[in-house]
């Protein structure tokens, strides 16, 4: 079925999107959320099973405080209400890799509720309601081997890894956002990522989207403009990088607004989003008619939180991302665009780092949003997985301020570094690279370069100091960029005024 | 048939410390009569002859290098086929677990093992405990050792008809609505359902969660008393159990002493549709409280009369979820289905439910679906939890009143073979007495009264007390057992017919 696209600048004069974003995150809590199994990720297919996360017939669930500190922490930072009184459902459902048939999540009893977050787009301020974070269990993984797609369907057999099933969930719900139209797709992106900072700040997920540790779900309907009725929606699961999210909602704005122009009808269905195209391909049809006959889990006795626990726990969190970044940039003294450039390049946290290492907020801002974004640009990498710690950045700064090396210098210690030649020190040893500043290797060199340009000696002798460059020019030439320039013009003026 | 097979467990823990004989003289006992009878009873599913003598000689020989032992230590035990056993197959009496042996244990499993009791066997049980007559096992019924062409109740009729016919001295039970104490009453033994959460559920698989509950399955008071102090106490592995110590249920079995007890008699429970030898033994039994000095009144608790109905909608509601496990994914039988070379996963499922699941499981898996389906989840299962709200509020009325509650433990005497089978809803009405203590939690204790005057067969009376008050229920139950003994002079148990014994 070929769709009709209408661009997206255009569906949005006709339509207004109507969003609701569900963001799945997987806890780095050490053991699963109902028995003692480890959580590694990678481990050999079944080698982190038991009984409990198997749903052998008799074993029992036993709720993981840890992920429980977890999920309310996570709740505080989204300025949810904490329950005084939860408990976990089941959500009944036959799937291959679901151990006990039924997931253990809770359903309308959440650990937490009624929160918000604020996010920033292009300088203003969009409140984003959370309805609800709660807790569940992952299920297991299926494999489906020898077929072309990797899909069950056309696959000789499949396998299942049960590693992943009872690894702790939280399920962050929003209620439906509604902004400026135009502003949707970016407001989306720019939640998942404030989301992303929030969680990553509390440091109970990885947040990694690549390994799946975070899952973003969109849930989207167009409302012909001025209309008060809401379209279906339609809902793209596991959307899984930050420009995935805003181009999902690009997408399915068009696709929308494809299908309305025409008088056709938006199914409620699940799509997958694909990477390549940036498109969206149906999933499974979901009907109001899907029964998950929930019912309150008789296993697990229900969490009650106290008040006490919760304020400490509320003690423990971090500054708020807003409230950090403004207190950095007071710190620095960066302007608006240097803090909006700094964070734009995700490199908030690695000058952090390098001025925590001893370096000067301007060096180590030269350093990351310089040299270091250029090098990952040329690279197709991010600046954390470039190869450089923000220790190794400083302490180069520090063998520049102490005059070992120059900038010039410096940059071929990254090049070193970053090529795993060994630490700051072992790659200006390996390659030689230490500034000359011996007054006898420098003289005979000085004297050398006055010879061989005999006009600019006279020159300088007649006053005309700004020649000196040339001759210094000459000097560092010869010595392959490791002469202490400044000691070599010092040299140049002895020898000639 | 040897002493060592009439003895309690409590006489046989003595004989074993004073070294009058031997866990694996006791084991062998057992276990010859298991051979001797039990082609005729049906008790037992799996003997373990093997295990359970390795574990007789073990104890013996640490015995004789004088190391403390549990009490119970060398007394052998069967273990209804719920409980989880490490090499030892658990099937729940259904062809979809045919075979399976659990790679673990247990916790009840543990502790007996760690007590050192020679596990016998595991005991035959209505499939995955759905029933009332141990007729729904998919291998084939257990026969009441008092007259083999009646029941011996159900879930649990293996394990009571084990102790009934002396293959065993102790066993253990699970109760979800009855299955320790209506078997109890229908083969003259001794079953208790300890309070919800007092015994570990890890490793009984599970009928219907927030009901199910292990217990001791015996011939004496005393000896529930022992076994239930050795299965019970807190486990971190089930959140549901109680965090506390097990009441001091030995002690009170002890003593049994009911002077001044004050005693309620349920008005809802023995009017109609109670035999009236059952009736008739049970005004007896409490006649002989009032003359050992215990206070009898009579307490209403109105909301019982929808028991029955609520637990016909929380029971399959839960089991609909917990069953769901079993899908021929990873354990239990798989069979593919009929006229197709392809089939798709749910395929598969489905023809392994269709032929692994017996007709009352199919049943109720579909009325907890139903009853648990959006819709109609507020009108059933959400009306019936209000029920057990109101229910358990008549019970803290009554117990405001009186120490402890009592009723017949079964409507009548053991039923016919298949008399009941084709009308599962008399079957059900078995339960009415028991059901309301699983409902909201609290422990209840069976024992033989006597036998009814029509048919010769032993009654059950039940004692009722409040969440964690076991021992009120042991010190009852003793002290009535002291006074019936003294006037039968013995065990009813002594009173049932001779088996015969297979050459």
């Amino acid at each position: 079925m070929t769709e009709t696209l209408v661009p997206f600048d255009e569906a949005i004069e006709r339509y207004d999107p109507v969003m609701g974003l569900e963001i799945h995150i997987e806890l780095n809590t050490a053991t699963k959320m109902f028995c003692g199994c480890p959580t590694e990720f990678g481990a050999e297919p079944n080698t982190q099973t038991c009984p409990v996360c198997l749903a052998l017939p008799g074993a029992l669930p036993v709720v993981n405080a840890k992920a429980v500190e977890s999920a309310i922490r996570m709740g505080l930072a989204l300025n949810c209400e904490i329950a005084e009184w939860c408990r976990f459902a089941r959500k009944n459902y036959f799937y291959p890799d679901m151990p006990k048939n039924f997931q253990t999540s809770q359903y309308d009893e959440p650990i937490a509720f009624d929160g918000y977050v604020d996010v920033e787009v292009d300088g203003e301020t969009y409140r984003i309601e959370i309805e609800r974070a709660h807790m569940e269990e992952d299920t297991g993984k299926a494999l489906h081997v020898g077929g072309s797609t990797g899909r069950i369907h056309g696959a000789d057999y499949s396998l299942v890894d049960y590693n992943r099933a009872g690894i702790p969930l939280i399920e962050i719900v929003t209620r439906t956002i509604e902004v400026p139209a135009d502003k949707a797709p970016a407001v989306a992106r720019a939640y998942v990522s404030h989301v992303r900072d929030l969680i990553g700040g509390l440091g109970v997920s990885d947040v990694r989207m690549d390994q799946g540790s975070l899952r973003a779900d969109v849930n989207l309907s167009l409302k012909p403009k001025g209309s008060d009725t809401l379209g279906t929606r339609s809902e793209t699961k596991n959307v899984n990088s930050f420009r995935s999210v805003e181009r999902a909602v690009r997408y399915e704005v068009s696709r929308h607004a494809g299908i309305l122009d025409e008088g056709g009808k938006v199914l409620q269905e699940t799509r997958h989003f694909q990477e390549d195209s940036g498109t969206t391909s149906s999933g499974r049809e979901k009907s109001d008619a899907d029964d998950y006959r929930y019912f309150p889990e008789p296993d697990l006795a229900p969490v009650s939180p106290s008040r006490e626990w919760v304020e400490e726990l509320r003690k423990t969190l971090p500054e708020p991302p807003a409230v950090r970044r403004a207190r950095l940039q007071a710190d620095w003294g960066f302007s608006d665009l240097d803090m909006r450039d700094t964070i734009g390049a995700g490199a908030l946290d690695l000058i952090v780092a390098t001025v925590e290492a001893g370096t000067t907020p301007q060096a180590a801002k030269k350093w990351w949003l310089g040299e270091m974004a250029r090098r990952a640009n040329e690279t197709g990498t991010d600046l954390d997985t470039l190869g450089i710690t923000p220790t190794q950045v400083a302490e180069i700064q520090a063998l520049i301020d102490s005059g070992r090396i120059n900038d010039k210098l410096a940059r071929s210690v990254f090049d070193g570094v970053i090529a795993g030649e060994g630490t700051p020190e072992e790659v200006i040893a390996g390659r030689s690279l230490e500034v000359v500043s011996d007054d006898g290797a420098l003289g005979a060199a000085v004297d050398r370069a006055i010879e061989g340009d005999p006009d600019a000696a006279q020159k300088i002798r007649d006053g005309n100091l700004g020649v000196a460059g040339a001759l210094i020019g000459a000097v560092m030439k010869e010595m392959r960029g490791q002469a202490d320039a400044g000691r070599v013009r010092e040299l140049i003026l002895e020898k000639l005024t | 048939m040897s002493d060592l097979t009439k003895s309690t467990a409590d006489e046989l823990s003595q004989k074993l410390a004073a070294g009058d004989t031997s866990s694996v003289e006791v084991t062998q006992a057992h276990i010859d009569r298991i051979a001797a009878v039990d082609g005729a009873i049906h008790a037992f599913l799996h003997v373990d002859a093997e295990g359970a003598l390795a574990t007789a000689a073990d104890v013996d020989a640490r015995r004789a290098k004088g190391e403390k032992l549990h009490a119970l230590a060398g007394v052998p035990i069967a273990v209804k086929d719920i409980v989880a056993t490490i090499g030892l197959p658990t099937t729940c009496g259904s062809k979809i677990l045919d075979g399976w042996i659990p790679p673990y244990d247990a916790t009840i499993t543990q502790r007996i093992k760690a007590a050192g009791l020679p596990i016998l066997g595991k005991t035959n049980m209505d499939e995955f405990a759905m029933g009332s007559s141990t007729e729904h096992s998919a291998y084939g019924p257990t026969f009441n050792p008092w007259d083999t062409t009646r029941s011996p109740g159900g879930s649990g009729g293996g394990s009571a008809a084990a102790v009934a016919a002396f293959e065993a001295p102790l066993a253990i039970g699970t109760d979800t609505g009855g299955s320790i104490r209506q078997p109890g009453a229908l083969t003259g033994t001794v079953g208790v359902k300890p309070t919800y959460g007092g015994v570990s559920r890890y490793g009984l698989v599970a009928l219907a969660s927030s009901l199910d509950q292990a217990g001791p399955v015996t011939r004496s008071v005393l000896d529930a008393a022992l076994l239930h102090e050795l299965i019970g106490g807190h486990d971190p592995c089930d959140s549901t159990s109680i965090d506390e110590a097990v009441p001091a249920v030995v002690a009170a079995a002890r003593k049994a002493d009911v002077k001044g007890l004050k005693v309620g008699i349920i008005t809802e429970l023995g009017g109609d549709g109670f035999q009236p030898g059952v009736r008739a033994r049970f005004d007896e039994a409490v006649a002989l409280l009032t003359g050992a000095g215990a206070e009898v009144v009579e307490v209403s608790l109105p909301s019982l009369e929808h028991a029955l109905a609520a637990y016909y909608l929380v029971m399959p509601s839960e089991a609909s979820s917990n069953l769901a496990r079993f899908d021929a994914m990873r354990y239990g039988v798989r069979v593919p289905p009929e006229g197709s070379d392809d089939p798709s996963a749910e395929q598969v499922m489905a023809s392994s439910r269709d032929a692994g699941f017996g007709d009352e499981v199919k049943r109720r898996i579909i009325l907890g679906t139903y009853a648990l389906s959006s819709g109609y989840y507020d009108a059933y299962y959400g009306s019936a939890q209000k029920v057990r709200t109101l229910i358990a509020s008549d019970f803290a009325a009554a117990f405001a009143k009186v120490d402890v509650l009592v009723s017949p433990t079964s409507p009548t005497t053991a039923f016919e073979l298949g008399a009941k089978l084709d009308d599962p809803l008399s079957m059900y009405l078995q339960d009415v007495a028991t059901i309301p203590a699983n409902l909201v939690g609290i422990p209840g204790l069976s024992l033989p009264i006597g036998l009814a005057d029509e048919d010769s067969l032993p009654v059950g009376l039940q004692f009722l007390a409040p969440q964690k008050a076991d021992d009120r229920l042991y010190n009852a139950g003793a002290a009535l057992e002291r006074l019936l003994e003294e006037k039968w002079g013995g065990q009813l148990i002594a009173q049932a017919p001779e088996l015969e014994v297979a050459r």
